[in-house]
């Protein structure tokens, strides 16, 4: 899928620039393209790794285990179809709260160990379970305090307040994942009658 | 507002520090670790960014979606959006370097702290890359019947898309 993006958008701008005679800018962004992407990256790159390692002296402090001690009793209410022992509860909240401060590499392996926890008391193998469906929609909501890597953009183009977009981040955030979990909700009640 | 946002970052860090000094995590040492896995995973992904960057660039310098999108135009000019949103909002949810590409041309051209500018800051930070996480996680357990896990995902990104537009039309 993203094969075809990245050719669709390399033939369609080629093909147009030629067509509607910019053939000179065309050579300029083929040559100056990739040498602006490293300069992105360097850019970008300071406040990536003072990130990185500021989150790590969270993570071994055990502020990751605190918030997902924090997100727990939520889920309860949001997974009714899963036991309140279930390791799965567990693995999402660890999910959860690594993807909320920003430790996306994180995030991943727990995410992947609550599908596989999910999948053991699946009766049908080949079908998606409910609690499968709102953890994902939960997920892909992509509940970020703080977007490190957006922050680091803005910074690089010389905004003069790059965090302000932190709390307009996090409430569209909060619009989407709500309206993405009321959605699953309603469809959840039509299935049962 | 502004000094609210202003200072989360300064008062995440201290928090931090602070707490792991209470914790008595080896400070330095965990910064130190955590560093060279940032520099170690910005590697891994720049060829990723280069690839995509110099394709954005391509794509959107060549002012097809002004062409192609002309009929949007009065529409969007009314809002003040720029027509590059219209892009980045459907790669948002297939790959996260495309449109983190466009964000990339939408700031050099517009500038960070114009209204477009945060828009499209506002939606790279509020949605993930739903049909590629989708894919990941129901592969990894061979689940080819998603159900509405597609249909409510894309609805929220939906949502995220008018949420940021209202959201920063209100705040700045």
């Amino acid at each position: 899928m993203v094969s075809y993006i990245w050719g669709f958008f390399i033939l369609i701008g080629v093909f147009f620039s030629l067509l509607t005679g910019q053939t000179e800018a065309l050579n300029n962004q083929i040559f100056s393209g990739a040498t602006e992407g490293i300069n992105l990256l360097l850019e970008m790159l300071p406040l990536l790794v003072l990130w990185t390692g500021v989150m790590r002296i969270a993570e071994d402090a055990g502020i990751l285990q605190k918030f997902s001690n924090l997100v727990l009793p939520i889920l309860h209410k949001l997974f009714p179809s899963l036991k309140k022992d279930d390791p799965a509860l567990g693995y999402i909240a660890s999910n959860i709260a690594a993807n909320a401060l920003g430790l996306g590499s994180a995030a991943t392996p727990f995410g992947l160990k609550a599908m596989e926890c999910m999948q053991k008391n699946n009766p049908n193998k080949g079908s998606a379970t409910e609690a499968m469906i709102t953890f994902l929609i939960l997920n892909t909501g992509g509940v970020t305090i703080i977007p490190t890597t957006v922050l680091a953009l803005r910074l690089s183009h010389g905004s003069a307040n790059p965090s302000e977009i932190i709390v307009t981040s996090i409430l569209a955030t909060a619009c989407s994942s709500i309206a993405g979990l009321l959605l699953d909700y309603f469809i959840r009640r039509r299935k049962r009658r | 507002m502004n000094t609210v946002s202003k200072l989360i970052i300064p008062m995440f860090v201290v928090g931090v520090i602070l707490y792991g000094f209470i914790k008595r995590v080896d400070l330095y040492e965990s910064f130190l670790a955590g560093a060279k896995d940032g520099l170690i995973m910005t590697f891994h992904i720049a060829p990723a960014i280069i690839a995509m960057i110099f394709a954005t660039n391509l794509f959107l310098n060549s002012h097809f979606i002004d062409h192609a999108f002309r009929f949007l135009h009065p529409l969007f000019q009314a809002f003040h959006i720029p027509i590059e949103i219209i892009p980045m909002a459907l790669v948002r949810p297939i790959s996260g370097t495309a449109s983190l590409g466009i964000l990339n041309n939408i700031l050099l051209v517009y500038g960070p702290d114009s209204f477009v500018g945060r828009l499209a800051s506002t939606l790279q930070g509020c949605t993930d890359t739903t049909i590629y996480v989708l894919a990941l996680y129901f592969g990894s357990v061979k689940i080819s019947k998603t159900g509405h896990a597609l249909l409510a995902g894309l609805f929220a990104d939906f949502v995220g898309i008018l949420a940021s537009f209202l959201i920063v039309s209100a705040f700045f």
